[in-house]
């Protein structure tokens, strides 16, 4: 299948890797990808903070940069969410039914990674190889939003030499949020205390999800514990081959 | 046990409800996150209950259904809201009650103090009602010369240790046991008081009968009131509620406006959905009906007033998006599974409604515009684990990124230069306009990757400046990559063995 990359500017900028890892994937596993360079951003950022007549250029500008695309792809479970399902809200915000129109159908062919492998394109095994002892954290957009379900964890379990240890409150939100993990930091950081006392009782290696943004925020605190343990985005685990 | 003094005299601290500043969410969240009783308190009573929610949910086949259901009664009674009021004030009228309409918390409190005058009564008892801490009522009554005694166990605890309720269910799940004996031995000079529950409720139940028994007007909220019959409803755990709705020859109902339904048979749904949502059970175990007043039958009160609330409500009501937050049955299931509210309690949030229900109800009915509660629709992580939950469907995060908008264009509107000058806007501007122009886009992460350098130690940044602090005080950051993605593919390309990838925009 021809798909367009929608890299997301987080990862762009600061997760070079986890694109790297979701083209190889991609093309392994057949699909050609694309990468419309005049993506950016996709304005969850703007949009979730209140700062929503900002977004709005954003959301046309994703509309015009992927809309002739059959299927795009996101290496994050959060701003494919916020495509999906509030570009709608910006849309009615910006009392452009035009827009709305044009959103919502954009919204169904708008997948996030795992859901793209599983549920659209029924692949559970993507032939990795990953010795490590894993811990999966399911983000709250992927799983409350998005709703993938167990697509990510199917996926893992496919993976050859993982040692995949369930993660015991998984579901809990790790207290990153966006702006929230600034504006409310301290409420952020004590959030944050339980789900690394969760990852470390695991004794996992890695902490894996869907999201770089949430990843940044538990690696970000297991790295200034100096707790040995770090965050490894799931396309990174699942373009992992015994070659390389 | 004996019992020799109490007077209700200690004042509440104020919150969102009360005149003047309160503090934003963050600045008391940091005080309840360091408090470590607080923190197990909540901690293990949240768990608890959540964990039992789920399983008395799971026993319902039907369960997304019902929500369903309770969600499609509540909306197309909002959208018909003047109709049923107008019916249920007949009905009331009909069945010998009284109904009074109140603008605003003054006017209710006016209304239930004139009340309370006209029958000489120095003493009132109550039933746990949060619309009546909204309006302040005891604070009220008490300038009137009338003393107002909760009578709910955990009202109660709160009104002798001078503290507000930190949850819309259980009022004072911030206490332990050991804290509410101590709390009992010294302002109801209970002599030697173990901490077993039933003593504490024994203490309780000694001093509250005689309020029960002398008072001559009971006051009381309404969890719903029926259009077509007239009949108000209280659900309740302890009792008490029933005690003061039958005892006392003077009831008065405060009952917000949101709270009618239009017939006895919606409330099927209702009495479904909301014990096991609020307390995970089947069937709570005190819920009382009443129609009107005795009207000479000598069963129940001899005289009944209904006064509807609006306070806000149908400022809630005109906005298409904040609507749905009148939905709330007050079942608290949002608060029980909330990860903030579980770390910081409800006195973080400095209204009588707290947690996620909270942070979208109390901006909108208290308006716009003010420090304290413009910070609780900020008070989220959008986990979207109240939506989940919530018995009437009430998507709280969707409506939290809504009043954020609203809080934001407010500022940028109405708060004039400074409003401009803040530096989150001033950030945001500019974010916005980096985003919109490929180019400027493309400058800025290789001006973040150049502009780190001061901060980026061994691969890693450990402190951050200004507001951004907040985020290095307890987490390392990863310095912004030399080789962007972008620049990374328009390398590939070349000897890429790659299947016909393409690197063309679309637009």
């Amino acid at each position: 299948m021809r798909v367009a990359l929608f890299i997301t500017c987080f990862n762009d900028t600061l997760f070079p890797e986890t694109g790297r890892a979701t083209v190889e994937l991609l093309e392994r596993l057949g699909h050609e990808v694309a990468f419309p360079q005049e993506q950016t951003c996709c304005g969850q950022m703007h949009f979730n903070t209140g700062y929503q007549r900002e977004a709005i250029p954003l959301v046309r500008r994703f509309v015009e940069v992927f809309g002739d695309y059959d299927a795009v792809v996101a290496p994050s479970g959060s701003c494919v969410g916020m495509v999906r399902e509030l570009y709608p809200m910006a849309a009615e915000l910006a009392n452009d039914k035009k827009l709305l129109y044009e959103v919502e159908e954009l919204g169904d062919k708008v997948f996030e990674l795992s859901e793209f492998l599983v549920n659209k394109t029924g692949v559970t095994d993507v032939g990795a190889y990953y010795p490590h002892r894993v811990t999966y954290h399911p983000t709250c957009h992927s799983l409350r939003m998005l709703k993938v379900g167990d697509a990510p964890l199917e996926l893992l379990r496919n993976v050859r030499g993982i040692d995949l240890v369930e993660l015991p409150e998984a579901k809990e939100c790790c207290g990153f949020g966006g702006t929230f993990a600034v504006k409310n930091a301290d409420t952020s950081v004590a959030m944050l205390g339980d789900k690394l006392r969760h990852v470390l009782d695991t004794e996992a290696e890695i902490c894996t999800a869907g999201d770089n943004s949430c990843l940044m925020h538990i690696g970000g605190g297991l790295k200034r514990q100096r707790a040995g343990v770090r965050t490894v985005h799931l396309a990174e685990i699942l373009a992992s081959t015994e070659e390389r | 046990m004996t019992i020799i003094r109490h007077q209700p005299e200690k004042q509440a601290p104020p919150d969102a409800f009360s005149k003047g500043r309160t503090p934003t969410f963050e600045e008391s969240a940091k005080e309840s996150l360091a408090n470590s009783q607080l923190r197990r308190n909540l901690g293990k009573a949240t768990q608890t209950i959540r964990r039992k929610r789920a399983v008395a949910v799971a026993e319902m086949p039907d369960w997304e259904e019902l929500r369903e259901a309770g969600r499609a009664l509540k909306s197309r009674t909002l959208r018909h809201l003047d109709d049923y009021l107008v019916q249920l004030e007949e009905s009331v009228t009909r069945a010998g009650g009284q109904v009074h309409w109140a603008r605003d918390a003054e006017e209710a409190n006016r209304i239930i103090g004139g009340i309370a005058k006209s029958h000489d009564a120095k003493e009132v008892v109550k039933v746990k009602s949060i619309a009546t801490d909204e309006t302040k009522l005891n604070e009220y009554l008490e300038g009137e010369g009338i003393a107002a005694y909760e009578t709910d166990l955990a009202e109660l605890i709160i009104q002798l240790a001078g503290e507000t309720s930190s949850h819309i269910l259980v009022p004072a799940i911030h206490k332990n046991r050991s804290e509410i004996r101590e709390l009992f031995m010294r302002e109801l000079g209970v002599e030697d008081l173990s901490d077993e529950p039933p003593d504490l409720a024994n203490a309780a139940r000694l001093y509250l009968r005689k309020k029960f028994l002398s008072a001559k007007v009971g006051i009381s909220g309404a969890n719903f009131a029926v259009a077509e019959t007239g009949t108000v409803c209280v659900v309740e755990s302890e009792g008490n509620g029933r005690m003061c709705t039958t005892l006392p020859p003077v009831l008065v109902t405060l009952m917000g406006i949101e709270k009618v339904i239009p017939a006895w048979q919606d409330y099927e749904v209702f009495m479904q959905l909301l014990p096991r949502s609020s307390t995970a059970e089947r069937m709570n175990p005190y819920t009382s009906f009443w129609t009107g007043s005795s009207q000479g039958s000598g069963d129940g009160p001899e005289e009944f007033h209904l006064v509807l609330l609006d306070n806000g409500r149908t400022d809630v009501l005109a906005d298409e998006i904040g609507r749905q937050s009148l939905n709330c049955i007050r079942c608290s299931a949002c608060l029980n599974v909330c990860p903030v509210y579980e770390r910081t309690g409800g006195h973080a949030y400095n209204s009588v409604y707290p947690g996620p229900i909270g942070a979208i109800l109390t901006p909108q009915l208290v308006g716009i515009g003010q420090s304290g509660p413009d910070s609780l629709p900020y008070a989220s992580s959008l986990c979207g684990a109240c939506y989940e939950v919530c018995p009437v469907k009430i998507n709280i995060p969707q409506v939290l990124i809504h009043l954020r908008g609203k809080i934001v264009r407010h500022k940028q509107d109405e708060g004039g230069l400074m409003g401009k000058l803040d530096p989150e806007n001033v950030a945001m501007q500019a974010m916005g306009r980096i985003f919109s122009n490929r180019k400027l886009y493309e400058g800025a992460q290789k001006a973040a990757h150049i502009g780190q350098w001061p901060l980026a130690k061994n691969g890693t940044i450990h402190r951050l400046p200004g507001k951004l602090a907040g985020w290095t005080e307890a987490r390392d950051l990863k310095p912004v990559p030399e080789q962007t993605f972008r620049d990374w593919w328009k390398t590939r390309g070349k000897g890429s063995p790659s299947n016909g990838s393409s690197g063309d925009g679309a637009s």
